[in-house]
């Protein structure tokens, strides 16, 4: 079990419990966590699970791939630490992991 | 009495309607109910990675069984609504018992159309499938060997994708279709040959132009043995191991009529998902509703549709008004090459395509009066968003820029 802490853009704060190996997106819809749309559930073509990984922890993960790259390049709101939660795989090492929310995942 | 929310399907759609309710923080009872044995899960990998044996039963649940009972949503898997009394404001379950709704959700999906053809009726032939649930793939599993032969009726999105992953494990795979084209309800002749090609280059065989004719059963009539058509006027039999049929869907809008509420190609709703009755509504591949991006009704059959209905259905709950204004878009995935489409072609003047299509990596612009109406994208993910724009906006566009691949698409969508 890691912790993660959802923060949504109006400051919400969500912290859950993912399990080793689960998506950090996957942990955040089994929490009903807002902002995480998800809508291709997992499969990096949609771009509707993006999320801004805290300085610190990114790091820790592995670089994205190309098709999660491709699909950053069209999500909305994109900053230089934007990632695909559905990408991210949970780690021991991950535990504690500060994930920030844009304001949609669906409109400018 | 507390007030209680009773949604009538437990899919894609009224999953997420029910979780929507509580992260919305609706404070009554929420009941899911749906007919199938599993909580909601995801469609998609069906035809796609779960057929091919790629992703685990439980990664299709959406949510895990444990996260309902944490919010309180009360699922009840294996029951099924059988009628609707808007005059008591109940629904009655196939086991006799009758719940007390103060507002109805209908998310009832649909069902694979049958074909009807000379040799079927009556029978339910074991190798005839077609492919809508966890159920459907189950059922196809023993027969996806090496070396069989599958006949495929139908050459939309479910069967090509069948296909791919059919001849990938071996499968000697022939595809059926009525059209002169592949995907012809959904894309242009341009992307229909790339399709076309894509799955002759890996051994797929197609015949277009096609109907089918008969089916020849074996003597217990349990089995079909050959798939019977005409190909361009000429008369032809195949012999098949296993026979998918992927030829569309029928929403399942029996319940609605039957409680006298309009039906005209799904459950005709406003822009709120509610119906004509003030305490029902209706969501997902099942409901005809109005578009902001067609200026008409339309009822789509994807994700993206489904969570934007259960959007709005859960602001509608909640006492707000949130109309619908998403753009309809669809994924698909063959061979590990992602095509994602935007808007509907239908009625486009010209297409205009940027990128190469012999790489396998290109778009293609549908115009209509210069604007953007849709676009379907081949391999090029950094482009799509930036086609999603061109589209909403529809603002006009120099057509020999949009096909310069040098000119970013972005600058285009001012
Ligand atoms: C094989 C396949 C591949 C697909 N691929 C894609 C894709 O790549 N991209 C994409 O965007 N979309 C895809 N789709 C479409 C997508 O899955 C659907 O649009 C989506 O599931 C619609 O959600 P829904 O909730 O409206 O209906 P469903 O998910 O079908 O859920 C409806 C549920 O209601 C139940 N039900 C019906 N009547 C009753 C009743 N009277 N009582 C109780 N329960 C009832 C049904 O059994 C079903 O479980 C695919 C669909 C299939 C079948
Ligand atoms: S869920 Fe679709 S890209 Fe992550």
């Amino acid at each position: 079990m890691a912790k993660i802490k959802f923060i949504e853009a109006n400051g919400k704060q969500h912290e859950v419990e993912a399990e080793e190996g689960q998506s950090v997106m996957q942990a955040a819809t089994n929490n009903l966590v807002p902002g995480i749309v998800a809508e291709c559930g997992g499969f990096a073509s949609c771009a509707t699970c993006h999320g801004y990984v805290d300085e610190a922890w990114l790091t820790k993960l592995p670089p994205p791939d190309a098709a999660e790259e491709g699909m950053i390049a069209c999500a909305f709101h994109v900053q230089p630490n934007s990632r695909l939660t559905c990408q991210l795989k949970m780690t021991p090492a991950l535990d504690g992991l500060v994930v920030r929310l844009p304001v949609s995942q669906t409109e400018e | 009495m507390e007030e209680r929310i009773v949604i009538v399907g437990a899919g894609q759609a009224g999953g997420e309607l029910a979780a929507g309710l509580r992260k919305q923080g609706y404070k009554g009872r929420v009941l899911l109910l749906g007919d199938e044995a599993h909580p909601p899960y995801q469609r998609p990998p069906l035809s796609k990675g779960f057929l091919q044996g790629k992703v685990a039963l439980t990664d299709l649940y959406l949510k895990p069984l444990a996260s309902y009972e944490r919010f309180d949503i009360e699922l009840k898997p294996g029951t099924r609504v059988e009628a609707i009394d808007r005059a008591t404001k109940e629904v009655s379950l196939g086991d006799g018992s009758r719940l007390a709704y103060d507002k109805l959700v209908l998310a009832t999906g649909g069902r694979a159309r049958p074909l009807s053809v000379p040799g079927l009726a009556g029978a339910r032939p074991e190798n005839l499938f077609s492919l809508r649930s966890i159920a459907d793939v189950e059922a196809m599993r023993g027969r996806f060997i090496p070396g069989n032969r599958l006949v495929i009726i139908g050459g939309g999105y479910v069967g090509l994708e069948v296909a791919a992953v059919a001849v990938q494990l071996g499968l000697r795979v022939t595809l059926l279709e009525a059209a002169p084209r592949l995907l012809c309800r959904v894309t242009g002749p341009e992307v229909s040959a790339f399709i076309e090609k894509l799955h002759r280059e890996r051994g797929v065989e197609l015949r277009l132009s096609c109907e089918v004719r008969s089916m020849e059963l074996d003597e217990a009539r349990r089995q079909v043995r050959e798939v019977g058509f005409a190909c361009q006027g000429v008369q032809e039999r195949l012999e098949a191991d296993l026979v998918l049929v992927g030829i569309g869907l029928i929403p399942n809008t029996e319940l609605a009529s039957a409680a006298g509420l309009a039906v005209d190609n799904g459950i005709v709703v406003d822009e709120y998902a509610c119906t004509a009755d003030p305490d029902i509504l209706a969501i997902g591949d099942c409901a005809n509703q109005p578009s902001a991006y067609t200026g008409g009704r339309i009822r789509l059959e994807s994700v993206p549709n489904a969570i934007e209905h259960a959007r709005v259905a859960a602001a509608t709950l909640m006492g707000k008004r949130e109309p619908s204004a998403a753009i309809p878009w669809f994924w698909s995935d063959q061979y590990g090459l992602k095509l994602q489409m935007v808007g509907l072609s239908t009625g486009h003047e010209q297409c205009v395509t940027r990128g190469s299509v012999e790489g396998k990596e290109f778009s293609a612009f549908y115009l209509k009066d210069r604007r953007v109406i849709a676009a379907d994208v081949i391999g090029r993910p950094a482009e799509f968003m930036a086609a999603k724009r061109l589209v909403s906006s529809r603002v006009q566009v120099d057509a020999a820029r949009l096909g310069d691949a040098a000119v970013p698409l972005a600058s285009l969508a001012a």
